[in-house]
């Protein structure tokens, strides 16, 4: 079953950047496009597990600490080795000045 | 200065064999007992500022890259203008450095995709540096990402410059390139006509197999026209301008990258303990490209080399002192090497300065008691 979580306010996210946000074992990572929309994928890398909230956000792209391993965070695409499988992405919604996303 | 030093009571018997095989037992002992892959230190930075530090930029590596092949085409074109006369050797000598050291530094920034912006850059960079430095661009990415992961973990880095005990002779010749341009271009062999190595399966993923397979293929069909003009002119000119600079050349990076690692710890998750910043003279620096930077790197491999600096002046307070000159790095470093060839256990320990937090240890619990030595 899913559900909608309250992840965070719209403006605790820089433009152009991103937060970790951890509910029950899992960790997610929500980003805040240059153009003003919200974003959410796994939180950890799915090279090794490094958590993405350390790294560095280009236009739609996050670049992970690690390796340098980039991702497209609209869709979860990899698009710079080492990383080769894609990451998970979650639904967002924004109410209210709140981030939320669906998670199962 | 007080260097610490791991040496106390060991003896020809107490002392660990390390076995380096990719396919070895320490490799796998590491993967049992959670020392690869493990979450290193490192120091904390306000996101602010790291955002800042990580920021990328295409002027700084644009600049270097034209005043870089702008001086390897003019030393190259006086050189050949001078050729056979030893009025040559001085360019060949400034071609050499820059071909078979600068690219070293180039292939691994760009490696890293952060030494300019723009991706297709870095590529282009990456791709020349690794042709030049008989590296092979497909696999060099996957192992510098395993050295990444597990910088000086026996068994699971493929980039250990120094093992332990030392191999002198091997150290030295690889200033002029012999051991490595070998294994380079047997590897380079391997790779086109039988394929990929099984040590490298450890660390290239499947998917990207025939890439290296078709880059060997690509650096032997160049090597092999190169050799093959310099029978025809009955002239190694060609050759001193494509792969001979590989060997003459290397001094420098050899120079640089012992220092990076060299007599320090193994084994351990804090680069404070395995890696060495050392300040050094601008032009080493333009060749190096700032990784003399190299506990900053590894802590954070995300910051471009022209950010290093910075860097290193935001977190500094919680590194070991660096060194103040390649000489003085040397003078730190070689005295341990020899140390090394009887008791291979022993290593160089930094004291932290007094802002600093401890060293992250407890992979090493196992160690032997400490002594203090002054350096
Ligand atoms: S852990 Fe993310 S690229 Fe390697």
């Amino acid at each position: 079953m899913t559900q909608w979580i309250d992840a965070c306010a719209t403006d605790e996210i820089d433009e152009e950047d991103l937060i970790r946000f951890d509910h029950g074992a899992q960790t997610f990572a929500i980003y805040h496009s240059p153009e003003g929309d919200f974003y959410a994928t796994a939180g950890l890398c799915s090279h090794e597990n490094v958590h993405l909230c350390d790294g560095l956000v280009m236009g739609h792209l996050i670049e992970c600490p690690k390796h340098n391993g980039q991702f497209d965070y609209r869709t979860g695409e990899a698009k710079r080795a080492p990383v080769c499988v894609n990451l998970r992405t979650f639904p967002v919604k924004v109410e209210g000045g709140r981030v939320f996303i669906e998670v199962a | 200065m007080e260097r610490e030093f791991y040496l106390g009571a060991i003896t020809e018997d107490t002392m660990t064999r390390r076995n380096y095989s990719l396919l070895g037992p320490d490799g796998a002992r590491a993967v049992e007992t959670g020392l690869a892959a493990a979450e290193w230190y490192h120091t904390e930075v306000p996101r602010k500022v790291m955002k800042d530090l990580m920021k990328r930029s295409d002027a700084p590596a644009i600049r270097d890259t034209i005043i870089l092949y702008g001086c390897m085409i003019l030393f190259a074109g006086l050189g050949i203008a001078l050729w056979p006369s030893w009025w040559s050797a001085p360019f060949w000598l400034a071609y050499g450095v820059l071909y078979g050291s600068a690219m070293d530094s180039r292939w691994h920034e760009c490696g890293h995709g952060t030494a300019f912006k723009t991706p297709w850059m870095n590529t282009v960079v990456y791709e020349i540096a690794s042709l030049m430095m008989m590296r092979n661009s497909a696999t060099w990415r996957w192992s510098h990402a395993r050295h990444h992961t597990d910088t000086y973990i026996v068994g699971r880095d493929p980039e250990i410059a120094v093992m332990r005990p030392p191999v002198l002779f091997k150290l030295i010749g690889n200033f002029f390139g012999i051991f490595d341009a070998w294994a380079a271009l047997s590897r380079m062999a391997y790779n086109a006509f039988l394929g990929v190595h099984p040590e490298e399966k450890t660390f290239v993923p499947q998917s990207e197999w025939p890439k290296v397979v078709k880059v060997a293929r690509i650096y032997v069909l160049i090597y092999a026209a190169t050799i093959t003009l310099a029978i025809w002119m009955h002239s190694i000119l060609p050759l001193m301008v494509i792969g001979l600079p590989r060997l003459y050349g290397a001094w420098h990076h050899v120079m640089t990258g012992l220092l990076q690692h060299g007599g320090l710890a193994d084994n351990v998750t804090d680069h404070r303990l395995n890696s060495r910043t050392v300040y050094m003279n601008p032009i080493s620096r333009f060749i190096y490209w700032n990784m003399n930077y190299h506990v900053e790197h590894h802590m954070f491999p995300m910051v471009p080399y022209h950010a290093l600096p910075r860097l290193h002046e935001t977190i500094r307070h919680d590194l070991p002192a660096p060194n103040r000159s390649i000489g003085a790095g040397f003078a730190e470093m070689w005295p341990a090497l020899i140390r090394q060839l009887r008791y291979e256990d022993f290593f160089i320990k930094r004291e932290l300065p007094a802002t600093a937090k401890p060293y992250r240890e407890e992979f090493h619990a196992e160690a032997p008691v400490g002594g203090t030595v002054a350096a």
